[in-house]
C-alpha cells in the first residue's frame, strides 16, 4: 500500500498539467473557474486539442485510438483537467455509446462512428428517459417497428442533455411489445437530421436551456444502425451504466469547486473578518473537504477492485457520495455570498460587466448554480435507485 | 499509488483472523469481561507469540519495526473481534513513547518485556477538565534531593488496573496548556502515594482515576529530557488515532454484516425486513460510511508517520472525523434495524454499539478533530503546501462595499 503517486504518475500529472495550462484558451479557463456558460464551440475545440495530442479518448483501448491508460492515469488526467479549468469531455459519445459499439457493434459500426467521436466531429446525446419512464426505465414506450430494411420509430424521449447540438442520438426503443418489459428493448443509433425528429427545449430552474424533449414521428432508421441483437438492448444499457467509473464521483470537479469556495470565502466578510475564519462556516467547509478527501481514496480503491473484476455496487456508491458532495459545495458557494445570491444578473455576469453587477462579481451565478446542482442526485439513476442497487448487491435480495 | 494489500500482508491478516476466530469468539470474550481482571493474560501472551506486541518496536530492539499496514490490519481485526486487551494503550501508545524517548538502558529494560507481553505499560495522561487538549497537564513534578516528587490526578486512565507501569505526564515548569515543560515518568502503580480508583467503562474495558500524592520517582525513571515529552506525546497520539480509526473499521464492518444478516432472516408481515426499502436504503448509507471510513483509515495509517507535523495532524484528524461520523451513524442505525433485540446485552450488536460510541469519544472526538483539521490545513494552505489551488481568475475581486 502506498497513497503517494509514483514518480512516473507524478511525471504524468505534470505533463497533463502543463498541457492544460498551455492549451486551454484563457477565456475558456476563466469561464470554467468562474462558473460561466461554456459554449459548444469551447467543448468541441478542447476535444480537438486533446485529439491532436493523442489524448482524445482517455478511457478507450489503443486499438480504437484511445490512450490505453490505466485507471489511475485516467483518474489523474480527469482531475488535472478539471482543476486546471479545462472544459469537460462530454461523456455521451466517448464514455457511453462508444464502449457499447466497441463491445457489441459490428466492424462497420466501429469504423463509421468511433473515429468521428474521438475527433469531436460527431456530437452524441443519450435517448433513454421518457415522460413515463424515469427510474422505471424498462417501462419505456418509444416504438421501433421493422419495415423491410428500416426501423420506423415513434415516441418521445425526454431530459436529453444538449440534444440541440447533437448529430446523433443513441436510443432505447421497444421492438417487441409482447415481451416482458426488459426483454423487448433494442439499442438504436439515430441520425438527428432524420426527417421526423423534433427537438423541444426544456428550461430548467437555473434559467438555462440544457435539456430537451426529442420527438420521433415515423422516423426511418436503417437496420444497420441497430447495435447488437434485436431485443437485447437492456443488457447493453446495463453494461453502459456500469461502465464509466473513473469519473463518476466527479472528484476533480469538486476539487475545483472547493478551491472556488475557499477563494470566495476568503474575500467575503463576516463580523469584520474573512468568512473563511468564521468557525461555523469553516467547519462546514472542512466537513465537505474531508468527505472529498475520503472519496478520492474510495474512488481509487474501487478502480483497483474493478481491475480485479470485483464489481459490485461500487459505481452506485461513488455516484451517491459524489453527487452529495457536489450539492454541498454548491450550497456553500451560495451561502458564502449570502443575500447577493438573490439578484438575477446572469447576463451581466456572462458579459463580465462588473459595473452592472450589484454585489461581488462572482456572486450572480451562485443561486442558479445551487438550483442546477440539485439534478446530480436525480440524473443517471436517482440516488434512491442507486441505494436500492447497493442494498440489492449487499443483501443479495 | 497502490491502495491494496500485498500477499504477505494478506497472509498476515489471515493468520491473525484465524487466531481470533479460534480464541476470541463472542462467548469467549463474554467470559473475559466477566472475569475479575476484565482482560486475559492468555490472550495477551497469544498476541505476543504472534509478534503483534512488537509491531511498534524497531528491529534493532527486537521488534517488527513499526509497520503501518500491519498495524492497520491488526487493529481492524481487533475491531471485528471487539478485543478488550490493552493493545492500543500498551503496544502502541506506551511502546512508541518508550521507543521515542527512552534512553538506551530504558529501551533495553522495557522494550523486550513489552514485546514478550511480560509487562504492560499504559500512558496516564488525561486530566479532569483537559478534555482532548494534549498540553493540558497540571500534574507537577518537582526535583527534591535528587528525585522527583509527582503530585496530581490523572483521569480515565484506560487499562490502568492491568498496568505494571504507568507512563505519567507531569509538568516540571511552565503553565498548563503549554506544550513545553511536560515530562514523562515511569511510575509503579503500587508505589507509595499512588492510588487507583478502578471502574469498568461503557465498552467493557477497565480504567481508573489515578491520584499521585508526593510520589517519589527516581531521575532514572524520567523518559527523555526534562520538559521534552511534548513532541513525542503528540506523535504517539497521532499514531494512536490512526490505530483507533483502523479498529473502528473492523467494528463497523462487523456491525454492518450483523445488521444485514439480521435483516435477511428476521421476518415481519410474512417477509424478511430486509425487503423493506426504508431499511435497505439505511443499510446502503451504512455501507457508504464504512467504505469512506476504510479509505480514511488507510490515509491515517500512512500519514500518521509523515515527517511534516501539519500533514500528519490534518490527515489524521480528517480521518477521525470521517470515522467518528461513521461510528455514530452505523452504530445507531444498526441498533434501530435490530429493533428491541438491538437493545439487549445478549446480542453482539449492542457491544459493537458501545465500542463504536467509545471510539468516537476517544483520543479526540469528532468536533475536536474537525477543529484541528481546520487549524492545521489552514496552516498548510498558508505555507503553500496545500494541494495546489488554481489561480484566481481576474473577475474575482473584492466585494465593492469593502
Amino acid at each position: 500500500m502506498n497513497l503517494d503517486f509514483t514518480p512516473a504518475e507524478e511525471a504524468f500529472r505534470e505533463e497533463v498539467r502543463a498541457f492544460v495550462r498551455s492549451r486551454v484558451p484563457p477565456a475558456t479557463r476563466t469561464k470554467m473557474l468562474d462558473g460561466r456558460h461554456v459554449s459548444p464551440r469551447d467543448l468541441v475545440e478542447w476535444q480537438q486539442s486533446l485529439h491532436r495530442q493523442g489524448w482524445g479518448a482517455p478511457s478507450w483501448p489503443q486499438e480504437y485510438g484511445g490512450t490505453g491508460w490505466s485507471p489511475v492515469l485516467q483518474y489523474l488526467f480527469e482531475e488535472e483537467c478539471a482543476v486546471g479549468g479545462a472544459p469537460v469531455q462530454l461523456p455521451f459519445g466517448l464514455k457511453m455509446v462508444a464502449p457499447v459499439i466497441m463491445t457489441f457493434g459490428t466492424t462497420a459500426q466501429k469504423q463509421r462512428f468511433l473515429p468521428r467521436i474521438i475527433s469531436g466531429q460527431d456530437w452524441w446525446c443519450q435517448g433513454y428517459s421518457e415522460p413515463g419512464a424515469g427510474s422505471d426505465l424498462a417501462s419505456l414506450k418509444t416504438r421501433a417497428e421493422k419495415q423491410g430494411d428500416h426501423f420506423v420509430v415513434n415516441g418521445q424521449k425526454t431530459w436529453i442533455t444538449l440534444a440541440q447540438y447533437a448529430d446523433w442520438i443513441f436510443c432505447l426503443v421497444r421492438t417487441d411489445p409482447a415481451a416482458k418489459p426488459q426483454a423487448g428493448i433494442s439499442f438504436l443509433l439515430i441520425d438527428m437530421k432524420s426527417p421526423g425528429v423534433t427537438v423541444r427545449p426544456i428550461i430548467t430552474m437555473d434559467g438555462r436551456h440544457e435539456v430537451n424533449e426529442v420527438w420521433f414521428d415515423d422516423v426511418r432508421v436503417p437496420i444497420e444502425n441497430l447495435v447488437g441483437e434485436e431485443n437485447r438492448g437492456w443488457t447493453y444499457a446495463k453494461f453502459l451504466l456500469g461502465h464509466e467509473r473513473t469519473n463518476i464521483a466527479g472528484v476533480g470537479g469538486s476539487k475545483r469547486e472547493l478551491a472556488r469556495l475557499k477563494r470566495i470565502a476568503t474575500l467575503e466578510r463576516k463580523n469584520g473578518a474573512p468568512l473563511i475564519d468564521d468557525p461555523c462556516f469553516a467547519a462546514k467547509v472542512a466537513e465537505v473537504e474531508i468527505e472529498l478527501m475520503a472519496l478520492a481514496i474510495t474512488t481509487l480503491r474501487m478502480l483497483a477492485a474493478e481491475a480485479r473484476a470485483n464489481i459490485g455496487a461500487e459505481a452506485s456508491l461513488l455516484k451517491i457520495k459524489g453527487s452529495e458532495i457536489q450539492q454541498s459545495l454548491a450550497e456553500l458557494l451560495m451561502q458564502a455570498v449570502g443575500p447577493y445570491a438573490l439578484p438575477l444578473q446572469l447576463d451581466a455576469f456572462e458579459r463580465g460587466d462588473a459595473e452592472a453587477i450589484t454585489g461581488p462579481a462572482y456572486a450572480p451565478p451562485l443561486g442558479a448554480h445551487h438550483c442546477k446542482t440539485r439534478k446530480t442526485s436525480i440524473y443517471g439513476g436517482s440516488n434512491e435507485i442507486q441505494r436500492s442497487i447497493v442494498a440489492r448487491t449487499l443483501l443479495g435480495m | 499509488m497502490d491502495v491494496e494489500f500485498n500477499k504477505d500482508q494478506q497472509l498476515f491478516a489471515d493468520t491473525l483472523q484465524r487466531y481470533l476466530a479460534q480464541h476470541y469468539s463472542f462467548e469467549h470474550r463474554r467470559g473475559i469481561l466477566r472475569s475479575p481482571e476484565g482482560w486475559s493474560r492468555q490472550i495477551w501472551t497469544g498476541l505476543a507469540d504472534l509478534g503483534l506486541l512488537g509491531l511498534e518496536i524497531p528491529e534493532e530492539d527486537g521488534g517488527m519495526g513499526g509497520r503501518p499496514v500491519e498495524i492497520l490490519m491488526t487493529m481492524t481485526a481487533f475491531g471485528r473481534s471487539l478485543l478488550v486487551e490493552p493493545f492500543l494503550a500498551s503496544a502502541i501508545l506506551a511502546t512508541r513513547l518508550v521507543r521515542d524517548l527512552g534512553s538506551l538502558e530504558q529501551r533495553r529494560a522495557l522494550l523486550p518485556a513489552l514485546a514478550s507481553g511480560e509487562r504492560i505499560v499504559v500512558p496516564a495522561h488525561g486530566e479532569a477538565g483537559a478534555r482532548y487538549d494534549l498540553n493540558s497537564v497540571a500534574t507537577s513534578a518537582t526535583l527534591v534531593d535528587g528525585a522527583y516528587r509527582l503530585s496530581g490526578k490523572k483521569a480515565v486512565v484506560l487499562h490502568a488496573p492491568a498496568a505494571d507501569h504507568l507512563l505519567v505526564s507531569a509538568r516540571t515548569g511552565g503553565v498548563p496548556n503549554d506544550s513545553a515543560d511536560v515530562s514523562l515518568f515511569l511510575v509503579d502503580p503500587r508505589a507509595p502515594g499512588v492510588s487507583l480508583i478502578a471502574y469498568p467503562t461503557l465498552d467493557g474495558a477497565r480504567a481508573a482515576d489515578v491520584t499521585l500524592r508526593d510520589v517519589r520517582v527516581s531521575v532514572d525513571d524520567r523518559l527523555g529530557p526534562e520538559g521534552g515529552a511534548g513532541p513525542a506525546l503528540a506523535s504517539a497520539w497521532n499514531v494512536g488515532v490512526a490505530a483507533l480509526c483502523a479498529e473502528a473499521v473492523g467494528a463497523l464492518e462487523a456491525t454492518l454484516a450483523a445488521t444485514v444478516d439480521y435483516a435477511k432472516t428476521r421476518k415481519q408481515f410474512g417477509v424478511p425486513i430486509g425487503t423493506f426499502q426504508a431499511l435497505q436504503h439505511r443499510m446502503a448509507d451504512m455501507l457508504i460510511h464504512v467504505e469512506q471510513a476504510r479509505s480514511m483509515s488507510y490515509l491515517a495509517a500512512i500519514r500518521a508517520r509523515a515527517p511534516d507535523p501539519d500533514v500528519c495532524a490534518s490527515s489524521v484528524s480528517a480521518a477521525k472525523v470521517v470515522v467518528g461520523r461513521a461510528c455514530r451513524r452505523v452504530a445507531q442505525e444498526a441498533v434501530q434495524i435490530h429493533g428491541g433485540m438491538g437493545m439487549t446485552d445478549e446480542l453482539a450488536i449492542s457491544h459493537y454499539f458501545r465500542r463504536l460510541t467509545a471510539i468516537e469519544l476517544s483520543l479526540g472526538d469528532t468536533d475536536h478533530h474537525l477543529e484541528r483539521f481546520v487549524v492545521t490545513s489552514r496552516r498548510r494552505m498558508g505555507s503553500g503546501e496545500e494541494t495546489r489551488s488554481p489561480p484566481a481568475p481576474a473577475s474575482i475581486r473584492r466585494h465593492p462595499d469593502l
